[in-house]
């Protein structure tokens, strides 16, 4: 078997006396769709910003395709194909939607210390980014400022800017949140549509869609990992019938 | 375009006019006033067009933006003194000498944000006005009247004021020009979107300091040849060019204008001189009309002067 894309080993990070991640242990493989789910404050969002690099933790280590990326900054991991959407919507508010999407191709097209032409017009910027709007249903709206766009219109150019980075690896921060239901489906044919394209890690608060999308699923709860499997083994799992399903 | 002039191009325009036209007024009039009124909102136009870029463009809020006025005013009147009077050596080491205290500055400040780069912006600043005030061979707090302009050779002559004068407008529109290409090339958008959301900035890959350097040294490189003309126009240097109120005056100029706005700065500092000016002549406290004045333009008119007009540029 190829070796993960990602491994995670032993990931601790306290804050004060609270314990959000305890020693995390975690492969995802090569264009698998892996989701993280667990309840409210079972330590998602803190593994999410451990991965991108903008929480630093106490112990343990990060291997990105074979390499420890526990240390790298933000933006070098970003370089190195990890690409994340936010939680909560965060966008270049006045900016239009291509032009979001573009620099995000921007930042991966070499150094920005271009002074003189005018990017708006690159063709190189330009159709990589309206082809990523066109991959999340996004085209009709690539002119409109993003804070004339709607809350799911964002959500969906928030994955548009991660998909137009070319990641190697997307991690998804609960991007149905706050969606009103017809969003929510357009954004899960979405995610059906580029399952298998690419590797995915997606938190998510929400356990319907975990198990109708996901081809692997860990069960976070209090920071620790208590099952991981495919969804028949997890919905059967007793521990997570009692600490999270039992609930429903 | 449908045949109707909208008011900013008119204003614009008029502006352009004006400015062209100052030094044959002058001649036919006969009096040198107005010549050296403008003269001084060329410069100081300079001055607040690199201000924008950084505080308007980038939204870095530097409080200590004289600093660079000063240096670039210092470097002409101490190597006047020490008998370099060449301007081809002067202009250079003014904008290198404030191009390199930018990127001192903007090494330490860049990495705070808010407030603590305000304060520090107007530490930096502070510390280089008691540096100048220190320096006793130059004038210290008297400051030092330097008894020749720039020497560029006898058929440029800075003597001339109304060459001096179409020198320091040639050198505005070109700053302006520059800047215009600038804002929209691929470095121009990656400071625009660092002052729109720098977190998405750095996730979505960018190393955003920097970028942010960089376009702080150029605004500071910018900013010393101002220092280097004002030093030219007044033959005089002194330590209050550089006082943190005359970095506040134009921050003022920039936000009258019109922030991150192409001719904002220049609308925004003629309208401060020519006021203060107007005022100056009917009160003894111009302050009293001109601090209203930018609290009504800070609290209703969030683009300036020139977002009034209307055709504010989108994102």
């Amino acid at each position: 078997m190829a070796e993960p894309l990602l491994r995670i080993d032993g990931l601790t990070k306290r804050f004060g006396g609270v314990i959000a991640s305890d020693a995390i242990t975690l492969d995802i493989e090569r264009d698998e769709f892996h989701a993280v789910i667990g309840p409210n404050g079972a330590g998602k969002t803190t593994l999410i910003g451990l991965l991108a690099g903008e929480i630093a933790p106490q112990d343990g280590t990060i291997w990105f395709d074979g390499d420890d990326i526990t240390a790298l900054a933000v933006h070098r991991r970003s370089r190195l194909g990890l690409a994340r959407s936010f939680q909560i919507t965060s966008l270049f508010a006045d900016f239009t939607a291509l032009d979001n999407v573009a620099l995000a191709v921007q930042a991966h097209d070499g150094h920005s210390f271009r002074f003189w032409s005018n990017a708006r017009r690159e063709a190189a910027l330009r159709e990589p980014a309206q082809a990523a709007l066109s991959r999340v249903g996004l085209s009709h709206r690539a002119d409109v400022r993003v804070d004339r766009l709607s809350h799911g219109e964002q959500r969906q150019l928030e994955i548009a800017m991660a998909l137009a980075t070319k990641p190697r690896l997307l991690l998804l921060d609960e991007p149905m949140a706050g969606m009103g239901p017809d969003e929510s489906a357009r954004m899960l044919a979405m995610l059906r549509d580029i399952k298998g394209t690419i590797t995915l890690l997606l938190i998510e608060h929400d356990v319907e869609t975990v198990f109708a999308l996901a081809d692997r699923i860990t069960v976070l709860v209090y920071g620790r990992v208590i099952a991981s499997g495919d969804p028949a083994t997890i919905r059967a799992d007793a521990a997570v019938r009692e600490a999270y399903l039992g609930t429903s | 375009m449908t045949g109707r002039i909208n008011p900013r191009t008119a204003l614009i325009v008029a502006l352009l006019v004006v400015l062209a036209l100052i030094p044959p007024y002058t001649t036919l009039t006969g009096s040198a006033f107005v010549m050296t009124l403008f003269t001084r909102v060329l410069i100081l136009s300079l001055a607040a067009v690199s201000l924008n870029l950084i505080m308007g463009y980038g939204g870095m809020v530097s409080f200590g933006h004289a600093a660079y006025l000063g240096i670039g005013g210092y470097a002409v009147g101490i190597l006047w003194k020490e008998g370099i009077s060449s301007g081809l050596v002067q202009w250079p080491v003014a904008i290198g000498a404030s191009m390199l205290f930018a990127l001192a500055v903007g090494a330490l400040s860049l990495r705070t944000r808010g407030v603590y780069f305000i304060m520090i912006t107007l530490a930096f600043a502070q510390m280089i006005y008691y540096v100048a005030i220190g320096l006793d061979r130059y004038g210290g707090d008297d400051g030092l009247t330097i008894r020749q302009r720039s020497q560029f050779g006898p058929l440029f002559d800075l003597n001339n004021k109304a060459l001096f004068y179409y020198l320091c407008l040639a050198l505005l529109l070109a700053s302006m020009f520059f800047v215009a290409r600038l804002v929209d090339s691929r470095f121009g958008l990656v400071i625009q979107g660092t002052r729109s959301n720098e977190r998405r900035m750095r996730a979505i890959g960018f190393a955003t300091f920097r970028y942010r350097l960089v376009c702080f040294a150029v605004a500071g490189a910018m900013c010393g040849l101002a220092g280097a003309l004002l030093a030219n126009q007044t033959n005089f240097i002194s330590p209050a060019m550089m006082y943190w109120t005359r970095s506040g005056d134009l921050m003022v100029m920039v936000v009258l204008g019109g922030l991150g706005s192409l001719f904002g700065p220049l609308i925004g500092t003629a309208t401060f001189l020519l006021l203060e000016e107007a005022l100056s002549r009917v009160t003894e406290y111009p302050g009293l009309i001109l601090g209203p004045t930018l609290l009504l333009v800070a609290i209703y008119l969030h683009g300036g002067i020139e977002g009034l007009l209307g055709a504010r540029r989108d994102g």
